[in-house]
């Protein structure tokens, strides 16, 4: 039972992960029409985000101390961070021990910023081109993305850890009637996927309350009537590209405490947000949200050790069998429409 | 670097203008031109060169580069150039700082890509279009074991790199092929007795292990290890290359009755897995009435970078580190003088896989002078059965069956604090060859076979 | 080039055509001197290829050696498959890679069995990979659009992850299956060449001709490569024009109309699949006869999605561009990524030092390890400004000449100028 609850608690997270990336991918296919290989990269740059921040709230002044030397036999050079030179050795240890969550606020705006600048500077012109060259022009452009972050970053994975108080497991089931040391999960995977939670909460009221949302949604429907009704229907898509962006870009952000983010982390998310976003239904949120965390709970399942007894194997290959599964029994994925991408 | 850097192009262009000039038009055909060597490739003017397959994309591109400064360092040391490095302390004096037997050494470098099928591409156009007399380089035993094929099959010499596989110098070694690194059976060996003294011989272990060779051998050499010394193991899960998060794989490990995890991982996979497990809070688990433990066998400075703090406390083994001498004294000289002359120029402490390359460079163009021949045959003579000092690893010996090194091995540990990002693992102990050498025909290591050297002609 | 034009008014030109009689093997018009190009450029490539003489700083940039030109024909029969049923149908398939895994498990596994002869192995390649793309497009053709394109997807995925660990037996997983010395080669004769060969020609015999500063290698494994490839161009124009080209160019026109008028596109398109999954498998299985070991990093999705990228940016539909398309991806992959710092130091060299280094800062980010920053910098500027891939490229430059000089032959011309790149 508890390793069960335990398994499902991991695939919540990943799903987590899976359903945010693929939210945002859903909705550039839903609203814009565009396949986006670039999708994966820029949750990439969200991650990147954390560690640049965490690299400007760190950055040192040099001084050279003449007691200690270096592996070379040269005076030690001592790095002081310059938070910890304002404001304190207190107070500047931990501006930088929070430099994750701030990178919230750091990387909305630059997320968005990204965002319209592919929208009006690239895929503005694809709309009317054929998926193939839409996916050959996004893919460029996510290896140019990812070969940028790896000159300026380098190709290692980089340590981003979370805030001190966030780090380490807690007791969970204990607060859940189990027994002692039987719970334990990390507390930030757990914040997480509340923070998950709410993006996604966010989004979809966005487009359910909002006039804003409401447009964009008779958009999805049928574009060229709403531009006949006089409303600038490319200057709200362009918002919306920019939110799709900011969706993983935040998704990056936060993931970055559970594996430290490398350059190449946005191609290994992308072809399982494909198969996510294609499994739940083109075109459809909820579908996207609901197969993102399915995939992550079997996923988990698939892991145990039960189960690769049972199947060897199956944890390599769950996610596309399931995915052949699903698209085999339900045509458009769990809640597709029909006639979206299907030429 | 500036212009006075060997500029081959630049030999070879006058080179070429003289020939032209002299030459008439005439045809003749490569066969008779290679016959007349008797071995492929053989260096025709005033320069011999020698190809660097190392990643340059993809997650090993930071390893790769590390390489590529050993093998520039190398080459710059055989031309007689900077300040000789690991030739002034190494045992054998035939290397002059001429370049290799009067031949001024030049280098290509190209991307494995860590896949066997882009290394072997690679080191392709560097032997038919470079016309590489030697390959070196690589960061993986797939990688490695891929290109030792090619090389044999092209006849050329096959110095590898970063490989750690027993299958390297196991089941496909290969006449023309070299291994200075370590192996899985001998990391094992050798972290045996150190977890003994650090855990007590009650433990049960848990194996994560990448599916894949590597991480099988790996963890088949660690299990055999653990055992003799009166361990049990609990569990051993094999986890997809391709994973990314090991939460899963994590959390049955507390409830298994285990108190000691083996994370059988190595580059990317290593530093999430380890990253996952110091969350889950293994660290501070208590099991079986004992503080549980994680082991990681093969430890490597950059995934020690990628972990960050989470390394703190944690066992592994290396093949060399570049505190060696500092620590433990004369016996690993060549260290500092190494570490000197890479430090000078790139303004950071040398990785074990910079080392390595760095000293297959160094012992290729020593076995070609001391044979007197680039002829890969009489290279793989001098080679074979070679005992050398003063490389940093101590008394070494490149045994004759199956082209391995046999030398000491480092167990390391990730230190609790610090000082800088180049400084993560603090050394345990060493544990020394005789401890670390098994037989050729060992079962983890058999099935395989030498074959004849190549020459190539 | 000529072929598109064609295709896209594909009705009335090669109908009429098709009905007259004649020609050159069954090839009309255009296609007989497209044909005759493709078969000028792939025999004459070892000197095209290597424009520039040994020795020269240019020298850099001479893809004439055996291994790469071997690449580009065998890419290139791997993107002619691909185009057919791309091409003319419109499906995506993103999992090609795992029909040349299994073309180059076969071989090799015929290498282990029998002995080194190619023949019985690149046969074997192409049943199975028949076969196993039966399976698959069986299955996968039952939806469309994108839904067939994550099912292939998931195929070769399994395949490649499966290949990779589960299977390591049947493919020696990470190490990549290789021949050893214990294996059995029940046919062996003695004296026979441990590798590849044709009846006993090596696939690595090479002549190396040397006519001044320059030096061509004539190698027998490419120009077996290179006559399978002809062999497979000609097939795929024999299928563009025939009348099951047609109905493969109505499935993607329209499915619904043919629909109504009563035919199942089903059959037709899932030959196109096991076609398109021969040709792959035959390439496998070239690959595993130039260099006999089988990676399973060759059925991964990214070596799906490099086949995809070959056939656009060639030109999808077209019968030159995909060939086109895998050549200039493979030139980048082992020339631009073998150029170091020392080489730039190199062809620098003749400035002053403050300039050379500010050119070596500048070049060094888009050549040796960023070799993957200009092949991406250049899939994004070929789709912007080329749509319809380098033919359009090739057929604007004609337009250019055709307005300069109203001559005929310069379409050739202008392919010729893209073939030779």
């Amino acid at each position: 039972m508890d390793a069960i609850f335990l398994q499902i608690l991991n695939g919540l997270d990943k799903g987590s992960a899976y359903a945010l990336i693929a939210l945002g991918l859903t909705l550039i296919f839903g609203t814009l029409g565009v396949v986006n290989f670039a999708h994966g990269a820029l949750f990439m740059i969200g991650a990147f985000c954390a560690v640049t921040l965490s690299r400007i709230l760190s950055a040192s002044f040099i001084t050279i101390d003449e007691t200690r030397t270096d592996f070379l036999g040269n005076p030690m050079e001592v790095q002081t961070p310059y938070a910890e030179a304002w404001f304190g050795p207190e107070i500047g240890a931990s501006i930088i021990d929070w430099a994750v969550p701030l990178s919230i606020l750091f990387a909305i705006p630059v997320m968005l910023l990204v965002g319209f600048i592919m929208e009006r500077g690239l895929i503005k012109y694809f709309y009317k081109r054929p998926h193939a060259d839409q996916i050959l022009v996004t893919f460029g452009l996510a290896i140019v993305l990812q070969e940028v972050i790896k000159y300026f970053y380098g190709a290692n994975p980089i340590p981003t850890p979370a805030p001190e108080v966030f780090r380490g497991s807690m007791d969970f089931g204990v607060m859940l009637g189990f027994d002692p040391n039987v719970i334990i999960y990390p507390i930030w995977r757990l914040v997480y996927f509340l923070f998950s939670l709410s993006i996604i909460a966010a989004v979809f009221g966005f487009l359910q309350f909002t006039t804003f949302g409401m447009v964009v949604r008779a958009g999805m429907a049928d574009r060229e009537t709403v531009g006949i009704l006089g409303i600038d229907i490319d200057k709200r898509f362009t918002i919306m590209f920019g939110i799709a962006a900011a969706v993983a870009g935040l998704a990056g952000v936060m993931y970055t405490p559970i594996n430290p983010p490398n350059y190449h982390m946005g191609m290994d998310f992308l072809v399982l947000s494909f198969v996510v976003v294609v499994v739940g239904g083109m075109g459809s949120l909820p579908g996207a949200v609901l197969a993102g965390f399915l995939l992550g709970i079997l996923e988990s399942f698939a892991s145990t050790t039960w189960a690769i007894g049972l199947v060897p194997g199956i944890n390599q290959i769950i996610i596309y069998l399931v995915a052949i599964v699903v698209l085999l029994t339900r045509p458009r994925g769990l809640l597709g429409r029909k006639g979206v991408m299907e030429e | 670097m500036s212009k006075s850097h060997l500029t081959r192009r630049g030999l070879i262009k006058t080179g070429a203008a003289t020939g032209a000039a002299l030459a008439t038009p005439t045809l003749f055909t490569g066969a008779a031109w290679a016959q007349e060597q008797g071995f492929a490739n053989a260096p025709t003017g005033d320069t011999v060169t020698l190809g660097f397959n190392v990643p340059q994309t993809g997650p090993y591109a930071d390893e790769g580069a590390d390489e590529l400064r050993a093998f520039e360092l190398a080459v710059e040391h055989l031309n007689g150039e900077g300040d000789g490095g690991m030739l002034q302390t190494f045992s054998s004096d035939a290397l002059q700082g001429n370049g290799i037997n009067g031949k001024r050494v030049e280098y290509v470098t190209g991307d494995t890509q860590t896949k066997s099928d882009a290394a072997r591409a690679s080191a392709r156009s560097m032997i038919e279009k470079d016309g590489a007399i030697m390959i070196s380089g690589g960061s993986s035993s797939g990688v490695a074991v891929a290109v030792q094929g090619l090389c044999q099959d092209a006849g050329i010499i096959f110095m590898a790199g970063l490989t750690h596989s027993n299958d390297t110098t196991g089941k496909d070694r290969k006449a023309n092929g070299f291994r200075h690194f370590f192996n899985a059976y001998q990391s094992a060996a050798a972290m045996g007795p150190v977890l003994e003294r650090l855990y007590g011989t009650d433990r049960k272990a848990y194996h994560l292990t990448a599916d894949y060779t590597w991480g099988w051998t790996t963890q088949e050499s660690m299990q055999a290890a653990t055992e003799a010394m009166g361990w049990e193991t609990v569990n051993n899960v094999l986890t997809p290359l391709a994973a990314t998060d090991f939460s899963s794989y994590i959390t049955p490990v507390l409830q298994s009755g285990a108190d000691v995890l083996f994370l059988n991982h190595y580059g990317g996979n290593m530093v999430n897995s380890l990253t996952n497990a110091v969350q889950f809070g293994l660290k501070e688990a208590q099991a079986n009435g004992k503080q549980f433990e994680i082991v990681v066998p093969l430890y490597s400075e950059l995934m020690a970078r990628g972990a960050g703090q989470n390394i703190a406390g944690i066992p592994g083994s290396q093949n060399w580190d570049w505190k060696l001498e500092n620590q433990l004294g004369e016996r690993y000289k060549g260290t500092n003088a190494f570490v000197q002359s890479f430090g000078e120029k790139f303004g950071f402490p040398p990785s074990q896989a910079a080392h390595t390359c760095y000293v297959q460079t160094l012992l290729y163009a020593d076995a070609v002078a001391r044979a007197g021949s680039f002829n890969p045959c009489a290279v793989v003579e001098a080679l074979e059965g070679f005992e050398f000092d003063g490389m940093g690893n101590g008394p070494t010996l490149y045994r004759a069956e199956d082209h391995q090194c046999f030398k000491d091995v480092v167990v390391t540990r990730g230190k609790e604090n610090p000082e800088n990002e180049f400084d993560l693992v603090e050394i345990v102990e060493v544990t020394p060859t005789e401890a670390v050498t098994y037989e050729p025909d060992h079962p983890m290591f058999a099935g395989g076979d030498l074959g004849e050297c190549n020459p190539g002609a | 080039m000529t072929d598109q034009t064609q295709h896209t008014a594909a009705g009335a030109t090669t109908n009429r055509e098709s009905r007259s009689t004649g020609g050159f093997l069954g090839l009309k018009g255009r296609d007989v001197t497209l044909m005759i190009v493709v078969l000028i450029l792939t025999m004459a490539a070892p000197i095209i290829l290597n424009p520039f003489p040994q020795g020269s700083s240019l020298a850099q940039f001479n893809a004439g050696y055996p291994d790469l030109m071997q690449r580009f024909v065998i890419f290139g029969i791997l993107a002619i498959g691909f185009n057919i049923l791309f091409g003319l149908t419109g499906y995506l398939s993103f999992g090609h890679a795992a029909f040349l895994g299994v073309g180059s498990y076969s071989t090799v596994w015929m290498f282990k069995l029998l002995n080194y002869n190619v023949l019985p192995g690149l046969v074997l390649a192409v049943i199975v990979a028949a076969l196993f793309s039966l399976l698959i497009g069986y299955i996968s053709l039952r939806r469309s659009g994108i839904y067939f394109s994550i099912l292939t997807l998931a195929f070769a995925q399994m395949s490649f992850a499966l290949a990779y660990s589960v299977l390591t037996p049947i493919t020696n997983g990470e190490t990549g299956l290789q021949v050893y010395t214990s294996d059995p080669q029940w046919l062996r004769a003695a004296g026979s060449p441990d590798m590849p060969h044709l009846f006993g020609i090596t696939m690595r015999a090479t002549e190396t001709v040397r006519v001044g500063g320059w030096s061509f290698d004539f190698n027998f494994g490419y120009y077996f490569c290179a006559v399978v490839m002809v062999l497979a161009f000609y097939m795929a124009i024999r299928i563009f024009r025939s009348p099951f080209g047609m109905m493969l160019r109505a499935v993607k026109s329209n499915q619904q109309r043919m629909n109504y008028t009563g035919l199942n596109p089903r059959p037709y398109t899932l030959a196109a699949f096991v076609i398109s999954g021969m040709y792959a498998g035959l390439a496998g299985g070239l690959m595993a006869s130039m260099d006999p070991l089988a990676g399973a990093e060759r059925m991964q999705w990214t070596a799906s999605g490099e086949i995809v990228l070959m056939t656009i940016l060639g030109g999808a539909g077209t019968l030159i561009g995909p060939v086109l398309g895998a050549g200039l991806i493979k030139y980048f992959e082992n020339i631009f990524s073998k150029i170091n710092d020392g080489v730039l130091h190199q062809w620098f060299a003749f400035m002053p030092d403050g300039i050379e280094n500010a050119l070596v800062t500048i070049v060094h980010p888009f050549v040796g390890k960023g070799w993957h920053l200009t092949l991406g910098l250049m899939f994004m500027l070929i789709v912007c400004f080329l749509p319809g891939g380098l033919v359009e490229g090739g057929k604007r430059i004609a337009t250019v000449f055709r307005r300069d000089r109203k001559s005929g032959p310069v379409e050739q011309q202008a392919a010729q100028k893209r073939n030779a790149e």
